[in-house]
């Protein structure tokens, strides 16, 4: 029999194997991503023929994405611009809605309205993405013909609505954790020195939760640019890079869940470009994040006495 | 003297009442603005569950819920879509569920704050925002792909689509578990390692019967999250027509939101399939809606009950 403080050790070391699973988990999900995106710039052998690859600078700032023409082109300019687009625009309406629906729970709502409230809010939250995309496409798409005059119901100004609505919870629940935890004290202080609540708000509460509210409006745009129906289903789907807010788009989520299903897997240069993009996709979602958490970090909320 | 001070001090304040006044009216009109938002929100949610109920409601009856697709999904019943969703929420449950709560204990109860644990909750971090279609990708090569390609040689199966939205759901597990375990009172530990206990012992006779709720409120919570999950099922899991049921977890399957956007993508006749997709969809969010309900009572009462 094994003694009991081996049997510790032992028990510590599976937990602790567990929490790695989460590093493995995300270093296999990079691994495959390049190893099945490198073909697209070093080009592949497929069933004896020999493919050549496109470099990285034509690859990102190609202005043709044409994937299953005669002589297909494999620029993703038009992509990356829909997506920045599209999140942009989402983000117009997210952040002030989100933000000032955390000040609303954090600040001003009495706690009745607050246990109402933030149920709703994680509800909202927990719509699948392919049912809001189905309410833009099916709902929104035939007000927005009606009430302008455009070509496509389904286009930027629809997605960016919807995918604004999936950002909000996101922005709203970081956002309140960070207003929530100023210290009293600094408020206190203000309202002490006869400033209304709005001003103290305003001048001490945000100031002093900076660096929670931009963490919340980082992680709420990296949602929103890695958010695949709703784009997939109402951003329009034409890889333009757009001139009007009416024009439809094809954020990069959209493309690769859309061609996927139709390349053969490994033996083209289309599946191979499609794990290109999603590398791209990877790499901004994932430096978004780790700019969320060195903001977070280093500009760490601490308490009255340090402020 | 002093009623000198005071008197200067008042003269060099501009016309007081009436600032102040113009003050509170600013106030006024920003907190009708954040209240608006949060009306804005409300209205949102409010609108598209509405729009599913009003018209989802007509569409389902009995031989809607337990019927077989007919027509290529374009007509008939959608039970092999429930039954999907069903096994793949609870396969990526099951999967996840032993390690995301052992990863929280690990987290919560035996790691020191180092580089270590700075690299595992960064990584748990970046794994919760990886986008849901990168995911598929993920799970079409890693799991669905076949050996000489490189994978596991599961096809596009239950089983493929379960791993990949149990990678998928592992963030959101480790996280409401370690809710769970930090609103486990230090002096539970104190008393059973004063007792003589292990670290061990104390974890799994006291912590984690104490932290069950919160464990399990997040289950739910994780449930219906894969149960809403289309990019990540798509090329790993779901089929767009396939009635029958599965039979081994080496079957692909119908699933409620891929059938969704299925239909939306291969209807010839929008009027016929509408009602499909209005009705399919009120069966999806009363799903996902109904678990976060009971998630979000279960959750308030037991911070009533740790208040008390």
């Amino acid at each position: 029999m094994i003694d009991r403080k081996r049997k510790e050790t032992l028990i510590k070391g599976m937990f602790f194997g567990a929490a790695s699973i989460s590093i493995v988990a995300l270093g296999l999900i990079m691994y495959f991503l390049v190893s099945e995106a490198l073909p697209t710039f070093f080009g592949f052998d497929a069933m004896g023929e020999v493919h050549k690859g496109v470099s990285f600078f034509d690859f990102i700032f190609g202005a043709q994405w044409k994937p299953v023409s005669e002589h297909p082109q494999w620029g993703i300019l038009p992509l990356i611009m829909g997506s920045v687009w599209v999140t942009l625009l989402s983000s117009i309406i997210a952040i002030p809605l989100g933000v000032m629906t955390a000040i609303y729970l954090a600040e001003i709502a009495p706690n009745k309205v607050r246990e109402v409230v933030k149920p709703m809010v994680e509800l909202l939250a927990s719509l699948p993405s392919v049912v809001i995309g189905f309410f833009g496409l099916a709902v929104v798409a035939p007000i927005m013909l009606e009430l302008f005059d455009i070509r496509f119901g389904v286009n930027m100004l629809n997605a960016s609505i919807m995918l604004a609505f999936m950002a909000v919870p996101t922005i709203t629940s970081i956002a309140e954790d960070a207003i929530h935890s100023v210290p009293a004290e600094l408020k206190e202080g203000s309202l002490a020195l006869g400033a209304t609540h709005f001003e103290t708000i305003k001048k001490v509460v945000l100031p002093a939760s900076l660096s929670g509210l931009s963490t919340a409006v980082i992680l709420g745009m990296s949602r929103s640019i890695g958010e695949t129906m709703v784009v997939l289903m109402v951003a329009g789907g034409a890889a333009r890079i757009p001139n009007s807010i009416f024009d439809p788009v094809r954020p990069m989520p959209a493309s690769i869940a859309a061609e996927m299903g139709e390349t053969s897997f490994g033996l083209e240069m289309h599946y191979f470009a499609l794990f290109a993009i999603a590398m791209v996709l990877f790499v901004i979602t994932f430096l978004f994040n780790l700019l969320a958490d060195h903001i977070a970090h280093k500009y760490k909320q601490v308490g009255a006495a340090t402020l | 003297m002093s009623e000198m001070v005071r008197e200067s001090i008042i003269d060099q304040l501009p016309n007081e009442p009436a600032l102040l006044a113009r003050r509170r009216i600013v106030e006024g009109l920003w907190f009708g603005l954040f209240q608006g938002a949060v009306l804005i929100n409300g209205a949102a949610l409010v609108i598209i569950v509405g729009y599913m109920v009003y018209y989802g409601f007509p569409a389902i009856s009995w031989d809607f819920l337990t019927g077989m697709p007919t027509e290529g999904g374009l007509a008939g019943g959608i039970l092999p879509c429930i039954v999907g969703t069903f096994y793949l929420s609870l396969g990526s449950m099951l999967l996840a569920l032993p390690l995301g709560v052992a990863a929280a204990i690990y987290l919560h109860e035996y790691a020191t704050p180092g580089t270590i644990m700075r690299v595992i909750r960064l990584s748990i971090n970046n794994l919760a925002g990886v986008p849901s279609v990168v995911f598929g990708l993920f799970g079409m090569a890693f799991f669905v792909a076949s050996r000489d390609l490189g994978g596991l040689g599961m096809g596009v199966s239950i089983a493929s689509g379960s791993l990949t939205l149990a990678v998928l759901i592992l963030p959101v597990i480790i996280g409401t578990s370690e809710e769970a375990l930090r609103s486990v009172p230090d002096t539970y530990r104190e008393a059973s390692l004063g007792l003589g206990a292990t670290k061990w012992q104390t974890i799994f006779k006291v912590v984690l019967p104490a932290a069950l709720p919160g464990v399990l409120t997040g289950s739910i919570l994780s449930i219906s999250r894969a149960a809403g999950e289309t990019a990540a099922i798509m090329f790993t899991a779901a089929a767009s027509y396939n009635p029958q049921l599965a039979e081994s977890i080496f079957d692909e399957v119908m699933a409620l939101p891929y059938q969704i956007y299925s239909l939306s993508v291969s209807s010839t006749d929008p009027d016929a399939t509408l009602p499909l997709q209005y009705g399919t969809s009120l069966v999806l969010i009363s799903l996902v809606l109904g678990m976060n309900l009971i998630a979000i009572v279960l959750r308030s009462k037991l911070r009533r009950k740790l208040s008390k």
